[in-house]
């Protein structure tokens, strides 16, 4: 009887989830596969149309192949810099300076800031024609170009901004370098190493959960941004699809076009391209993450 | 040596802090920008403006027909409310029955919910608007609240690992004084879980205030709008005529989200080192 109660009692208190996770996760998960292999607009029914959607996908649409280099050029250069300078900077931080916890507030600011409207509204200025980092260029006699306009610079403008938000990231890796036993260090300075023989034999490979952690999450961030790409480019992923990264095009075909079966199947793709991704990441893993503990 | 021994945090401090003033250069400048006469804004790169103006705050705040930017902030602030509100109650229930209620499933359960970690919110995202267009909901605050009632899985992770860390043999003595589990929930384990219901109520603010798509998908109607739709639309309607009150709206916008995040800076480093949350 006691036993039947401790059960009802666990299920109460988990009901909110259980109710979200059914009709809110897993029902939707099931429809969306279902309606990747049709025809949708909201207002009629679903018509089946097998897999017509995803062969468009392949064939077809231009406009998505584009939407896919777009998103790939984005990802690949914007995660590895970002964590470049992460890790860069939380090394600096991590030699016992003054004032950490000042810099590491002042370093956060663009990770808080950058995922709103405003910060791309800046961004979007910044990085005019006439925009104050062309201006700081001119100073040094370089002629900036128009950084937001020109489809051969616009995604790079897009990519800064990513890499300017390093704070969260850096965060993270400050807390993996003080985890590392300081002993290490003096041992290694009484046996003769110097910087660089201890960065790469102590400092990297104990950092390596934490690099594996921060790329993984990183990158399936970076494979959903939306809200830069929109408010940059007034919408349109534009000039020329330059900045027309996949959540943007998927909104469009989704909300704009009102093709919502389409969406759905581009849903399953980034899915897919995302799975694969961190899939190689983690197969890969035992051979370069180092677990101190041995593997868990 | 020792003279490098010297220079070596000096030389460290200048680096940090001038890649620091580097990056925040944008953001000090879109605040002084707020406050310069329009025809200083493109022509003065200085960051202290030679002469204020709240100009741009007034015509900022007004600059839409039909709505003021005090309705957009009012907006934000209700979601921002129920959210948090509705994030910590049912996750912390989740969490309290995960890590310390035995019932069948258990396992499996937390292990689904594990699974949807990842899963990129586009996979759900047009049965969902499916649903909520069925029963009424868009341009309505429901699809942006009710759910929140559903627990977040990343909280819920969060929390379980926190209520862990508690010793079970308060538990146990809780049990011997005749409490069930709603008072060892309610009065035991919420208390001592407060770093990390703070924790989740902080990035639940945080992504709501920000949740620009959630917001642009289910609103349409101006009276509904948020900060960042208000914003937004702002940008569009008043274009490159009036950058002094896109900024001075913008540097509004960022407030809230700085003030919450000054005052919960504590809970604020331990939720991304633990979690990995904010990108």
């Amino acid at each position: 009887m006691q036993k039947y109660k401790t059960y009802l009692a666990g299920y109460a208190f988990l009901l909110p989830w259980l109710i979200g996770f059914l009709a809110l996760t897993l029902g939707p998960i099931i429809a969306s596969m279902y309606l990747s292999f049709t025809q949708y607009d909201l207002l009629t029914a679903p018509k089946w149309v097998g897999l017509d959607n995803y062969k468009t996908m392949f064939n077809d649409d231009f406009r998505l192949e584009d939407s896919v280099k777009v998103t790939f050029k984005y990802v690949l250069l914007s995660v590895p810099l970002k964590l470049a300078f992460a890790l860069l900077l939380a090394i600096m931080l991590n030699q016992g300076l003054r004032m950490l916890h000042f810099y590491r507030t002042i370093y956060y600011i663009p990770s808080l800031l950058g995922g709103s409207v405003a910060i791309s509204v800046l961004w979007k200025q910044v990085f005019d024609q006439e925009g104050i980092f062309n201006r700081m260029l001119a100073i040094f006699g370089i002629e900036g170009p128009a950084w937001i306009s020109n489809p051969h610079y616009s995604i790079y403008s897009l990519i800064g901004l990513s890499i300017w938000q390093f704070g969260s990231v850096m965060i993270i890796f400050l807390a993996g370098l003080k985890q590392i036993p300081q002993e290490l260090y003096e041992a290694a300075t009484v046996d003769g190493a110097g910087i660089m023989r201890k960065f790469a034999r102590i400092t990297m490979p104990l950092l390596t959960p934490v690099i594996f952690f921060n790329l993984t999450i990183t990158l399936i961030q970076s494979f959903q941004t939306f809200t830069k790409a929109f408010v940059i480019s007034g919408g349109t992923g534009g000039p020329i699809n330059s900045t027309l990264l996949y959540s943007l095009y998927l909104y469009m075909k989704g909300f704009t076009f009102m093709e919502m079966g389409y969406a759905s199947a581009m849903a399953w793709l980034l899915l897919a391209i995302i799975a694969a991704f961190t899939g190689v990441l983690f197969l890969t893993s035992r051979f370069w993450v180092f677990y101190s503990d041995g593997g868990k | 040596m020792t003279l490098m021994r010297k220079i070596k945090p000096y030389a460290l401090h200048l680096i940090i802090m001038g890649v620091g003033i580097l990056m925040l250069y944008p953001v000090l400048w879109m605040i002084s920008s707020s406050f310069k006469p329009t025809n200083q804004i493109f022509t003065q790169s200085g960051l202290w403006p030679s002469s204020f103006t709240f100009e741009h705050y007034h015509d900022g705040w007004f600059g839409l027909r039909n709505v003021e930017f005090g309705r957009f902030f009012l907006n934000s602030f209700l979601l921002c409310l129920v959210a948090v509100l509705g994030t910590v109650v049912s996750s912390s229930m989740a969490a309290f029955a995960f890590a310390r209620i035995e019932f069948p499933l258990r396992k499996l359960w937390f292990a689904l919910m594990l699974g949807t970690f990842m899963l990129p919110g586009h996979v759900t995202l047009i049965p969902q608007y499916t649903i909520f267009h069925e029963i009424g909901w868009v341009d309505t605050f429901l699809p942006l609240t009710v759910p929140k009632f559903f627990a977040d899985a990343f909280y819920v992770f969060l929390m379980v690992q926190f209520i862990r860390g508690i010793p079970k043999e308060l538990d146990e003595s809780a049990a011997i004084d005749g409490c069930g589990w709603f008072t060892l929930y309610f009065k035991i384990i919420l208390p001592l879980a407060t770093p990390a219901l703070m924790t989740a109520a902080i990035f639940t603010f945080m992504a709501t205030w920000d949740d620009f798509f959630g917001q642009l998908i289910y609103l349409s109607d101006i009276k509904k709008f948020t900060v960042p739709l208000g914003l937004r639309l702002f940008l569009d309607s008043t274009g490159n005529s009036n950058w002094g009150a896109v900024f001075a709206m913008s540097v509004l916008s960022v407030v809230p989200s700085l003030i919450v995040y000054f005052m919960g800076q504590k809970y604020f480093t331990e939720g991304i080192a633990t979690t990995g949350l904010k990108g």
